[in-house]
């Protein structure tokens, strides 16, 4: 398997998180998989540029990226929780009341 | 291999200070957190005193590299650390008598300041990745620490999604640059760029990194968050997000695309100056037609983030000095803006409409000049900071060759006069419905006076910071 085959799949792994971002209108849970989906993208992207350049800096760069990804999914979930204490729904749709 | 630590002596501290309030906190039984408070202000205090005393004269590229200590890394820290210490002093009486959990908001600011240090010292796209998050995580969480407002929830929701996507596409974006370049430092990819041709992926990689940029600094078309968050988080927690965070967000850009990727100046100023426009004409035409004034001031966010593009569009050190001044007058005018919100905040009843202040400037003349003064600033009129601002980033412009960006960007700004001015005439000669005391704490009433006061003395006197903001840029 060449780069091209991993970076091909690292792309549309990025543009379903992308897509499922913008379409999904009814949880928020799917919005926190598609930005940890997007994230994972990132990371095939680097390991494959690494391995292929043989040169271990991208690996490191996911190690820091895996780490970041997970305090920002425990925040995420934390906002979602104070989000369903106070609305009792998570759904996207009902996030309207800001608006204008 | 021995690293010398004492370059990283700011940071090291803050970090430290803020781990051992943290500790004090827990223990703390306190339940307004008056030595929590007193404590975070110290040690911001202290961050930017030992700025200051070993602020360089030259750039050093330190730890691998990874770390650039350089006047314009000074200047900007000494700057957000100054703005962190008003916010805090906004935030103080606001929090008090809501139920927002207090120690910790405290704590949250030192955290993000302290990823905005990184971020500015920042020399290789790991660092500034890892300090922007450090500082977004905090922002996210200081968002929705109105735990038992729905509206804060909702906007705290709203601004993590689109963090998230904006820090999503500046990973793709390096990921891509580091496949190409082999580098993550920032002067291998100068380096690399100013030996090769461009290939298209790295310019993918830069419309990537470019349009993050965008995310975070809230420049049409990637500002749908803005005037959600701005109008549903904590006002203090606005007036923090709204200053100090920009600032570190031009160190940010000024490091990717002063530093990493001038050789493809042609490549990111077409993507500039289309932000810029959009976000000059958007801000402004929609900002008229706002009634809530939390969002009127998000939108004429937006516009001034167009204004504030234009001299980093130009790509010259003079284009950045231009930028520097703009976004350090915006972030002062914006704090004071939103301070004078929360002064004007009955009880736990926060102001929201323009026509709440209707006759504030009868009832309450220092209150109501206090206001005015910030909007006639931020609309650029002389004799106050905002103008200098303005006229700087049109001169650089106009020097760089865009005669029609800059004829534009005037046009544009005769259009935002307006709504200032509507707010300043509601407050000057509209009638008050009905009587109201305003009593406001002590440490709100000295940074209100504070800030309005660097507004006016710095629109006065304008020659000193800006030379001190052409010093930050002498090794572009």
């Amino acid at each position: 398997m060449s780069l091209t085959h991993y970076l091909v799949v690292s792309a549309l792994l990025f543009s379903i998180s992308v897509v499922g971002i913008i379409i999904n209108r009814k949880n928020v849970i799917t919005l926190l998989m598609c930005i940890e989906l997007m994230l994972l993208a990132v990371n095939t992207n680097f390991i494959a540029f690494s391995r292929y350049l043989n040169d271990e800096v991208g690996q490191v760069f996911v190690f820091f990226i895996l780490t970041v990804a997970a305090a920002e999914a425990a925040i995420g979930l934390a906002i979602l929780v104070v989000l369903f204490r106070t609305n009792k729904k998570i759904d996207v749709a009902e996030l309207k009341e800001l608006k204008g | 291999m021995t690293h010398n630590l004492i370059h990283l002596l700011p940071e090291i501290f803050l970090l430290t200070a803020a781990c051992i309030i943290l500790l004090i906190d827990v223990f703390s039984k306190d339940l307004d957190r008056n030595l929590t408070y007193r404590l975070s202000q110290l040690a911001l205090l202290a961050t930017a005193v030992i700025c200051m005393v070993q602020f360089p004269d030259v750039q050093y590229h330190l730890y691998d590299r990874h770390f650039i200590l350089d006047p314009m890394a000074g200047i900007i820290k000494i700057s957000v650390i100054l703005l962190a210490m008003l916010a805090l002093l906004f935030a103080r009486p606001y929090i008090l008598p809501r139920r927002i959990l207090r120690g910790e908001y405290y704590l949250l600011h030192l955290f993000a300041v302290l990823g905005m240090m990184v971020m500015v010292s920042g020399g290789s796209l790991l660092t500034l990745y890892l300090g922007l998050e450090l500082l977004s995580l905090s922002l996210y969480a200081l968002v929705a620490m109105q735990r038992h407002a729905y509206q804060s929830a909702e906007a705290a929701v709203k601004y993590f999604v689109m963090g998230a996507i904006a820090s999503g596409f500046l990973l793709y974006g390096m990921s891509l640059v580091y496949g190409v370049t082999q580098a993550i430092h920032l002067t291998d990819i100068a380096a690399y760029i100013a030996d090769n041709e461009a290939s298209l992926t790295l310019r993918f990689g830069l419309v990537f990194i470019v349009v993050a940029i965008a995310f975070k600094f809230g420049a049409v078309p990637f500002q749908m968050w803005v005037p959600d968050v701005y109008d549903g988080a904590p006002t203090s927690t606005t007036a923090f997000l709204s200053s100090a965070p920009k600032v570190a967000a031009f160190g940010l850009a000024v490091r990717i695309f002063g530093y990493g990727f001038i050789g493809t100046l042609i490549d990111w100023q077409g993507l500039l100056i289309i932000l810029a426009c959009l976000s000059m004409l958007v801000g402004n035409i929609v900002a008229l037609a706002q009634d809530n004034i939390k969002r009127l001031l998000a939108y004429s966010a937006i516009a001034h983030i167009g204004y504030f593009l234009l001299g980093l569009l130009t790509g010259t050190a003079e284009g950045f000095a231009a930028s520097f001044f703009y976004i350090l007058a915006y972030a002062i005018m914006s704090l004071g803006g939103f301070g004078c919100l929360i002064y004007l905040g009955k009880g736990i009843e926060d102001v929201k409409n323009i026509e709440q202040l209707k006759g504030l400037g009868r009832k309450n003349p220092w209150g109501g000049l206090l206001i005015s003064v910030l909007f006639l600033s931020m609309a650029g009129l002389p004799p106050f900071v905002g103008f200098w601002a303005k006229l700087e980033v049109f001169l650089a412009v106009l020097n760089s060759g865009f005669v029609w960006l800059a004829i534009f960007a005037a046009i544009m700004s005769i259009i935002g006069l307006f709504y200032y001015l509507k707010v300043v005439k509601v407050i000057f000669f509209d009638d008050p419905e009905k009587e109201q005391k305003i009593v406001a704490a002590r440490g709100l009433r000295l940074g209100l006076g504070l800030t309005s006061l660097s507004v006016v003395a710095l629109g006065l006197f304008p020659a000193k910071l800006l030379e001190l903001c052409e010093q930050a840029f002498q090794y572009l």
